[in-house]
């Protein structure tokens, strides 16, 4: 039962993934895009982490996603919504293969692939044990607050860009 | 059927079904898919039911307050006027324009209704009566809420129309501008349950309602969500006596009808979640020996705020779209940021990790006080600034009829 709702989402992810390439329409990409985007969090759901389920609904979908439509929409030209091939597409194409092997291959080095050291207590809230890693000196504190402060600037930026001149 | 209780009926009705189902000898996965898949149309069949009688309701109020008597033709005192109203939706002609988007401009209507339906799943009506019991049930709604405002940007944008696209912008603009004090207070009420179960903020409530430990987070709340609903006196999204209605333009017929349908059935869903997270949902007098009773407080609490939503709607003008903005970002954002400080502060000194926590009557005295605090704080600011911008503007039109005079 787990597999086939499992398959079914990864082909909503995959297939979203693949249309948001190949749509001849811009924006059809931007929607292809939350597709996948809402497979990835269904995938969570099945992972059963919910708390990460919804975070990937509400910042990729209704923060990022909506952000790229509105750009999209924005700088669009008459008759430039439609993308064509790059010629040297299949090149690109054998590159990308090739560094996505690579990366994993590399990757499966550095990190074994599968689960290491045991699943995580079940038992707990998997939400409160991700609040209490996020905030525990001991655990993710600082990378935490240092996405944090990185968040801040990029907002302080948005206004110091937005502001009005004064002009006097 | 010896443990059919009427005082726990919505329990026991499920019991029954469930004891049916196994003596019919369904295996287990089929029962609980059987029971998710009832479920979820009771999820939809509920809300869809209630917006009927909350349109006529509605249009009775506003007729009362407008001095005229509203729909008195249809049945007894019009209450049937919804009825041949949605048969005319209905058989109504769907004109679909040439140069749509079409995937996406018949996407748009559902994702609307859509949006809005998925909040129920986490409201709960009862003890042991609610769609889902999610513990991060709060967040699911934020999460949700983002696909109206998707539903509006495709409805613009797919109907290939230069109104329809700059109302979408202007629908979203407000959409997410406002998202951002609705979230900040939020986490208000998550922050005094500890939990984001809606059961468990109700639970919670047992002690207090949270309208009386952050009655700002409760106005902020509600005010921001009249604004995500787009409902007077923040209907710019469709001004509908305007004559470009907004992004729904190219739409006709039942198509045009479901943005409607979502608005009215978001319109008292607010309410529900406020009713659920601020006045203590089911909670009620004897509910907890009669835990059907809890039905009847949730839809009565729930009622009570549409009326003042009704109330709210036909006594308020719109806001024109630059003070709206200014409102959201210069007032609700700083204020709710500024509450969700002193919440957590105040929450964490009177339940020090270690020690007892402070008597119940104490918290809602110290809480109810420093949101006295903040509230006028907040309003002596605003005070002085317009105080100064009025006293800068005279100025400067002394300025001008000085400089008249001597020419």
């Amino acid at each position: 039962m787990t597999t086939v709702v499992f398959i079914l989402f990864s082909l909503m992810v995959l297939g979203g993934g693949l249309m948001v390439v190949t749509a001849s329409n811009i924006v059809h990409a931007a929607g292809a895009l939350i597709l996948s985007l809402f497979g990835v969090a269904c995938l969570y759901v099945l992972l059963n982490a919910g708390f990460l389920a919804a975070v990937q609904v509400l910042v990729y979908i209704g923060a990022i996603a909506i952000l790229i439509i509105f750009t999209v929409m924005l700088i669009r030209r008459e008759g430039e919504d439609r993308l064509s091939f790059n010629s040297m597409w299949s090149g690109v194409l054998v590159i990308a293969v090739l560094a996505f092997v690579g990366l994993i291959l590399i990757l499966n080095q550095v990190w074994p692939l599968g689960m290491e050291g045991g699943a995580p207590d079940m038992n707990l809230d998997p939400t409160v044990q991700l609040g209490r890693m996020l905030l525990d000196p001991a655990g993710y504190v600082l990378p935490f607050e240092v996405a944090s402060i990185l968040l801040l600037s990029a907002m302080i930026g948005a206004i110091v860009i937005a502001r009005e001149k004064r002009k006097e | 059927m010896d443990d059919f209780r009427v005082a726990d009926l919505f329990t026991s009705i499920g019991r029954l079904w469930t004891n049916w189902l196994v003596d019919l000898g369904v295996s287990d996965p089929w029962i609980l898919f059987i029971n998710s898949l009832i479920g979820a149309i009771l999820i939809v069949v509920i809300p869809v039911t209630i917006v009927v009688f909350t349109i006529m309701g509605e249009r009775k109020i506003i007729g009362r307050f407008q001095d005229r008597l509203g729909p008195n033709r249809v049945g007894p005192f019009g209450f049937l006027q919804t009825v041949p109203d949605v048969v005319k939706l209905l058989t109504k002609e769907i004109i679909t324009p040439d140069h749509v988007d079409k995937v996406m401009y018949h996407i748009a209507p559902m994702m609307s209704v859509v949006a809005v339906l998925l909040i129920w799943a986490v409201i709960p009506f009862a003890p042991n009566v609610i769609g889902a019991d999610l513990d991060i049930g709060v967040i699911y709604f934020v999460a949700v809420a983002s696909f109206g405002t998707l539903a509006v940007l495709f409805a613009g944008w797919s109907s290939n129309n230069k109104y329809a696209l700059v109302a979408a912008f202007r629908a979203v603009a407000q959409l997410i501008s406002y998202e951002v004090p609705l979230v900040l207070s939020l986490l208000v009420p998550v922050l005094l349950a500890s939990s984001m179960s809606m059961q468990t903020i109700v639970e919670t409530q047992r002690q207090g309602w949270f309208v009386i430990l952050a009655p700002i987070s409760m106005l902020i709340f509600f005010i921001s969500s009249t604004a995500e609903i787009g409902r007077s006196p923040f209907d710019l999204l469709e001004a509908d006596s305007e004559i470009v209605a907004g992004y729904n333009i190219e739409y006709s017929g039942m198509k045009f009808a479901m943005f409607f349908l979502g608005e009215w059935i978001h319109a008292f869903t607010i309410c529900a979640l406020t009713a659920t997270l601020f006045f203590g949902g089911w909670l009620g007098p004897f509910v907890t020996q009669v835990p059907a009773l809890g039905v009847v407080y949730f839809f009565l609490k729930m009622f009570i705020l549409y009326f003042v939503q009704v109330w709210i709607r036909t006594t308020m003008p719109r806001l024109r779209i630059d003070h709206l903005l200014n409102f959201n970002w210069k007032f609700l954002v700083p204020l709710a940021l500024a509450n969700l400080m002193v919440m957590s502060l105040v929450t964490r000194l009177l339940n020090p990790i270690e020690g007892p926590a402070a008597d119940p009557v104490v918290q809602g005295a110290v809480f109810f006080g420093a949101n006295l605090v903040l509230v006028v704080a907040a309003l002596m600011i605003v005070g002085g600034v317009a105080r100064r911008a009025r006293q800068a503007q005279e100025a400067q039109r002394f300025r001008a009829v000085a400089s008249g005079v001597q020419g």
